[in-house]
């Protein structure tokens, strides 16, 4: 019955010969597993760019009075560091997670709409590109990644670079709003029989909540900076403090978005070491509705906190005190996650591989960037915090300590259902300890710097102010973190080439994904599974695990998939075609569709030197092919 | 056991957890989210109401510091016609879905109560209506000096109703392509679907008027 021998009786097939091979099968998928990986590469690029820009900052403040960059390009850098690494990484990083995973962890086939999964990978690509080739040309953005209004409008900010940030951040969240309808679909509609809400697993879980907070906090960011592109080409008056205009208009709506946002960057992160932990501690994990229901408690709260973001602009005593209690409160849920994943290692048979390394290094450094979140959330305490390096060392805590931990580690978990690979264990060690060492050598003294009065977003200081030797020490630890991102890399690429061939059930998992075959077949299940547990896996094959967890019959009556049966290790090696599977076309309408929304909004930038004629010929003709190509889209069959 | 298996594999049927189509899970998502898109703009408009430091003003007259005298901006009574339009719109609508739905059971048969295409032209002409009406009151406020850029108000006004002006005219596009495929070939019982979600799309950029309605232009 265990099929999962470390020796498979077949030799994995490389990625692609399942379905077609070659460039232009990829540039027209619709297969949620191969968009994933497009999405992986993609964000995984961007965030080494990112990371590079983060190295020339922290290279200019290795020293006092340092002139390496000019403060025009610093602006452009750090601008450049926090929006690639908040929309183009961190977001897609989770993003290829959603789409190669959501689908094989509830059972189906593909997401419910795979050419809109297509066209919001070409949006993300295109619109990532947009904003970032400016910076080589000095034209990046240079107003922040949260692009306070009214210092983002015309008066303030006269040259190219807002309007890339305003319009590239507009495409950006088209590509994240598609996404989140697509998968919002996928959980509630595609879910295999047997795989009720409280059986999914807990990144699934975590994904759902998160793409309910994507389509609730993107129209409050797609209106301000509506507003804000309005000001700046059609002469509006949103942000025109002269007129009367409110001056935290813009930081009310910013926040509205930002805070959730932070939520959307972490909660995927918790999703992967929820998934990590009980198979490395072979255990199901501790108080699996607690972790759920926390969850959702996170995602409810995150829009009623934004305003904590804002103690400094003397909003009054009630608000201060309304949004310092619901911050507060916020952290209830969040620490409840954390003893959930001790009480899960507690007791466990614990391998310490590498995903388990990460996700147990995203328990501790999540901690110390929680804890200084909640002291945060005390004005009087804030006030004295606000713009200064002890927020960025909070905040890194939080994003990288967490959201990156969290990510790398699901990135050596599921390597082996990608690729058909395992990454290297003894690159894995190097890498998470390099990473762990260079994390704390980075961000920890910000905390220092920061108490000691450094402000955010300078581009140079004096000598003498008791800051020097933070900042050196930060330099050397963002240094060492380039260096074992370069570990990371050769090891990415060289394991998909030789790494150690890998089973389906590559680490002795519990869910569904694991019952496949490593990489995955483009129909993923040629049977679709009878769900009657939380851990179908281990029912089958370590029973005694999830003895203690609720069980029902497969209920044969309320199964009507005709390819439905109870779960097994499938290892069948057959082509959709063989096995009457229908599967979605290829096809490149998606990506012109996307290549036709980036052009009209590019076109908008001509407005900035009064060309209105060609702004709207642009904007106009792009807009018609974009309504076509959608009208051609819709009226050619899927499959 | 066995031939029900048979029969729903032959029949192809997508298995979905819900029952519901795919695309009618979407498009209440997508609601969801408008929702968050005009509750952002309705609440910029409250937020700058009597904020304008110049006129001309909603529902006060303003004189200028030359002396011109403006008159409160809004016209509620024209306005209150674009509203029934539009709401006579979504009744259209409902016949529309009714008809495609019933299509060929007794009563509906060659009665205009049966006539998909007449519903759903009707429709569409009612929402063109409703932005002719719009085109008028834009028209109207520019002459009386009201732009985009003049204050607060013009701007969080007009793209408000632009932005509710613009997702009318994406409604009734889609309306006219369900039409056009009606006249091609004949919607069916087994199309409601296309025209329940495009209804559902349309009651709701109606619901938005009415907020809009009531929020902009009866409460001063």
């Amino acid at each position: 019955m265990a099929t999962t021998a470390a020796t498979p009786t077949f030799a994995p097939p490389a990625a692609a010969s399942y379905g077609q091979t070659g460039i232009w099968s990829w540039i027209t998928t619709v297969d949620h597993k191969r968009i994933g990986a497009l999405y992986l590469y993609t964000a995984l690029f961007f965030f080494l760019f990112g990371g590079l820009e983060a190295g020339m900052i922290r290279w200019q403040l290795a020293l006092p009075n340092q002139h390496i960059v000019t403060a025009e390009q610093y602006n452009q850098l750090f601008t450049m560091h926090g929006t690639t690494m908040v929309f183009l990484a961190i977001m897609p990083l989770s993003a290829a997670f959603f789409n190669f995973l959501i689908p094989l962890q509830i059972g189906a086939r593909d997401v419910a709409f795979p050419r809109l999964n297509a066209f919001s990978y070409w949006v993300y690509v295109l619109g990532g590109t947009f904003m970032t080739v400016p910076i080589f040309f000095g034209n990046a953005p240079n107003g922040g990644w949260f692009g306070y209004a009214p210092l983002t409008t015309m008066p303030y900010s006269s040259g190219l670079n807002i309007d890339f940030w305003v319009m590239g951040l507009q495409i950006l969240g088209i590509s994240s709003l598609a996404a989140a309808f697509n998968f919002i679909t996928t959980i509630i509609n595609m879910r295999a029989p047997g795989m009720t809400l409280m059986r999914m697993p807990v990144f699934t879980w975590m994904s759902f909540v998160v793409q309910f907070l994507l389509i609730l906090a993107f129209p409050a960011i797609t209106i301000a900076l509506v507003f804000l592109l309005f000001d700046r080409f059609f002469g509006t008056q949103f942000y025109e403090i002269a007129a009367g205009a409110d001056p935290l208009l813009w930081q009310h709506l910013f926040w509205v978005f930002g805070h959730p946002e932070v939520y959307i960057l972490i909660l995927p992160a918790f999703g992967l070491v929820s998934e990590i932990l009980p198979t490395f501690s072979r255990k199901p994990l501790f108080g699996y509705n607690v972790v759920i229901y926390s969850g959702i408690m996170i995602g409810f709260l995150g829009f009623g906190v934004w305003a904590h973001h804002m103690f400094a602009v003397g909003m009054g005593a009630t608000a201060d005190t309304v949004f310092a209690l619901t911050t507060m409160l916020i952290g209830v849920p969040t620490g409840v996650k954390i003893f959930n994943w001790i009480a899960t290692m507690w007791g466990g048979q614990i391998r310490f591989a590498a995903p388990m390394k990460f996700a147990i290094g995203l328990i501790a450094l999540f901690t110390i960037g929680g804890i200084s979140g909640v002291m945060h959330s005390s004005p009087p305490a804030d006030l004295q915090q606000t713009d200064t390096y002890f927020v960025v060392a909070h905040f890194h805590y939080v994003l990288f300590g967490g959201s990156i931990m969290g990510i790398l580690g699901g990135i050596y978990f599921y390597f082996p259902k990608i690729t058909g690979r395992y990454m290297s264990e003894t690159m894995g060690t190097w890498h998470f300890w390099t990473t762990f060492i260079a994390m704390n050598l980075t961000f920890f003294p910000m905390h220092f710097s920061g108490m000691l009065g450094m402000p955010r977003r300078i581009y140079t200081y004096d000598a003498g102010q008791g800051w020097d030797t933070f900042n050196l020490i930060s330099s050397i630890g963002t240094a060492m973190l380039i260096l074992s991102t370069l570990i990371f890399v050769i090891n990415f690429l060289k394991s998909r080439k030789s790494g150690a061939i890998a089973p389906n059930d590559a680490w002795g998992a519990g869910t569904l994904e694991w019952s496949i075959p490593s990489p995955p077949p483009d129909y993923n299940f040629a049977e679709i599974p009878v769900v009657t547990s939380r851990y179908p896996l281990w029912d089958l094959k370590h029973p005694e695990r999830t003895a203690g967890i609720a069980h029902s019959a497969p209920d044969i009556m309320t199964i009507t998939d005709a390819h439905a049966v109870p779960v097994h290790e499938e290892t069948g090696h057959k082509t959709a075609a063989e096995l009457g599977i229908p599967m979605p076309f290829n096809t490149v309408k998606p990506l012109i569709a996307a290549a036709a929304l980036v052009t009209m909004f590019s076109g908008l930038l001509f407005m900035h030197k009064d060309q209105f004629a060609v702004a709207m010929t642009i904007t106009i003709g792009s807009a018609a092919l974009f309504v076509g190509t959608l009208y051609a889209w819709l009226t050619s069959p899927l499959e | 056991m066995a031939s029900a298996v048979a029969h729903e594999s032959h029949e192809h049927t997508h298995y979905t957890t819900t029952g519901l189509d795919n695309r009618k899970v979407a498009i209440w998502a997508f609601i969801g989210s408008e929702c968050m898109l005009f509750a952002s703009l309705i609440s910029t408009y409250l937020i700058y109401k009597g904020k304008s430091i110049v006129g001309p003003f909603p529902h006060e007259a303003w004189t200028s510091p030359s002396g011109q005298i403006f008159k409160p901006i809004l016209n509620i009574p024209v306005t209150s016609q674009s509203t029934f339009v539009l709401l006579m719109s979504s009744l259209a609508m409902v016949m529309a879905l009714d008809a495609v739905e019933s299509r060929g059971k007794p009563g509906y048969v060659g009665t205009i109560k049966g006539n998909s295409k007449f519903w759903l032209a009707a429709t569409a002409v009612l929402g063109a209506t409703f932005l002719g009406y719009q085109a008028f009151e834009f028209t109207s406020f520019v002459h009386e000096g009201l732009t985009i850029k003049t204050n607060l108000f013009g701007s969080s006004f007009f793209t408000l109703t632009g932005f509710h002006g613009a997702h009318v005219t994406a409604g009734v596009l889609w309306l006219l392509t369900l039409l056009s495929i009606d006249i091609k070939r004949g919607l069916t019982p087994k199309d409601a679907l296309l025209v329940d979600i495009c209804a559902l799309y349309w009651h709701f950029v109606d619901v938005v008027w009415i907020a809009i309605f009531t929020l902009v232009y009866l409460i001063a």
